[in-house]
């Protein structure tokens, strides 16, 4: 497991979206989830999910390209209890919810809070979709980008926003290396190239409390933003 | 008015959520009506005569400054399809989210404020249209356009058609808009005298129909 630095710097980027309610009182933590299918976005969002819901107040947002199926499978894995899961439709373009028109994704995100205050962090998981998917930062406060290894080990070096602009790059599935012939060395190199200093951590969710480097990077966003009320 | 303005409006990329939706098209490709440019023409001809010219007449008039809730009242009383009150109602607060910070006024703030969950979307749009300084016939041809456009990009993606067929579609049927959305911003401008009846109340009972069971779908691209 790789973690390119221990500590991140989130308060270093821009809110567009503004961090308090009208009333003053700070909103939830948003977080985006992209990548291509199947890389394990929604399996990411699961196990945060069962990582953190002890401590924090989550809800999570689906974008999907076939009407709830991410929701869904959130809903029947019981990461979360139902009300604290709602799906976003998107008319076959996941990309334009999250980034050109984020006006349902908003809509989403505020009935959850206001159905369920306070809210601590909502993960926002995009629809599958290509190596351009990146989020407004009108609708959320961070970005992850989760590519897979066994999709090549030549997708880093490819690069495109998601890689290079992602706040964090989570090279997910490292257990199948070994059997798709993956140099995750090579990968790490290319993910250190390509993002300068930017952070990225390799995960197998299949091992035990697997996502952990994404949960630490989680909470540190957190903490960040509420200097002095790390829970 | 500004032209610019109108041109913002009506613009697809408003961000104002119009992109999830097909307006009736995934169910009408899927029952097999719409297969092709021509059968796509009819569709769209279709729409914007009837729930086309009923938005275009709400629009008009909510742009002529004539109370926004009454015209509300009004769009419920011409959408009798519960899931399509539904959409509409949605749509009106993810166009009002992006209007309020386009055109910030008092206008929109006072119907959000009275429509909490949402106003019918055609009467934001007027509200809309008001606020950018544009007259109830432009926001008659904003809603009339978004009819057929909205339909015609769907079935460019369900039906993987010639995006240039689809579009000369639309340019086709030019004339027919511009006819409708006068007629629209005729009735708007009785309004103020002769009350909400004289707005035009044209459905289309097989969108009514098909919109119901398209809310029902396991699985579908678009939200309606």
């Amino acid at each position: 497991m790789h973690l390119d630095h221990p500590v991140t710097l989130p308060q270093r980027h821009t809110y567009s979206a503004d961090p308090r309610h009208p009333d003053g009182s700070h909103r939830a933590l948003r977080i985006g989830f992209g990548g291509p299918v199947g890389s394990g976005k929604t399996a990411t969002v699961a196990a945060l999910c069962r990582t953190l819901r002890d401590r924090l107040s989550i809800a999570v947002v689906t974008n999907d390209i076939y009407t709830q199926e991410d929701a869904a499978f959130l809903r029947r894995e019981a990461v979360l209890p139902p009300e604290r899961i709602a799906a976003v439709e998107t008319g076959a373009c996941p990309h334009t919810a999250i980034r050109d028109d984020i006006s349902a994704n908003l809509e989403a995100v505020e009935q959850l809070e206001q159905a369920l205050e306070p809210l601590d962090l909502i993960l926002i998981e995009s629809g599958g979709d290509n190596l351009t998917a990146t989020f407004s930062r009108g609708l959320v406060d961070h970005q992850v980008f989760v590519i897979d290894v066994a999709a090549g080990d030549d997708i880093p070096r490819k690069g495109g926003p998601g890689i290079t602009t992602a706040d964090l790059l989570v090279v997910n599935k490292t257990d199948l290396a070994p059997y798709v012939g993956v140099d995750l060395d090579a990968m790490a190199a290319d993910s250190r190239r390509q993002r300068k200093d930017l952070p990225f951590v390799f995960t197998s969710l299949t091992a035990a409390d697997g996502v952990r480097p994404v949960a630490d990077w989680v909470t540190e966003c957190l903490a960040a933003r509420h200097p002095g009320a790390t829970r | 008015m500004s032209r610019t303005a109108l041109l913002i409006l009506a613009d697809g990329r408003f961000p104002a959520g119009g992109h999830a939706h097909s307006g009736g098209m995934e169910a009408a490709v899927a029952s097999g009506g719409v297969h092709d440019t021509a059968s796509l023409e009819a569709f769209c001809r279709g729409r914007l005569h009837t729930a086309g010219l009923t938005a275009a007449g709400l629009a008009a008039a909510a742009a002529t400054g004539y109370d926004a809730l009454a015209l509300d009242d009004a769009a419920d009383t011409r959408t009798p399809a519960p899931a399509l009150r539904r959409v509409a109602r949605r749509l009106g607060r993810q166009m009002m989210r992006a209007a309020r910070a386009t055109w910030p006024c008092a206008g929109l703030d006072h119907l959000a404020r009275h429509r909490p969950q949402g106003p019918h979307q055609p009467v934001v749009l007027g509200v809309a249209a008001r606020a950018a300084g544009l007259t109830a016939l432009d926001a008659a041809h904003a809603a009339v356009y978004e009819s057929v456009g909205g339909p015609a990009t769907a079935a460019v993606r369900l039906l993987s058609l010639d995006p240039f067929e689809a579009t000369a579609v639309l340019a086709r049927l030019a004339d027919d808009l511009d006819a409708v959305a006068a007629a629209a911003s005729d009735a708007a401008g009785r309004v103020a005298v002769e009350g909400v009846t004289v707005l035009p109340a044209a459905s289309a009972p097989l969108l009514d129909i098909t919109g119901e069971q398209h809310a029902a779908w396991a699985v579908r691209l678009f939200a309606s």
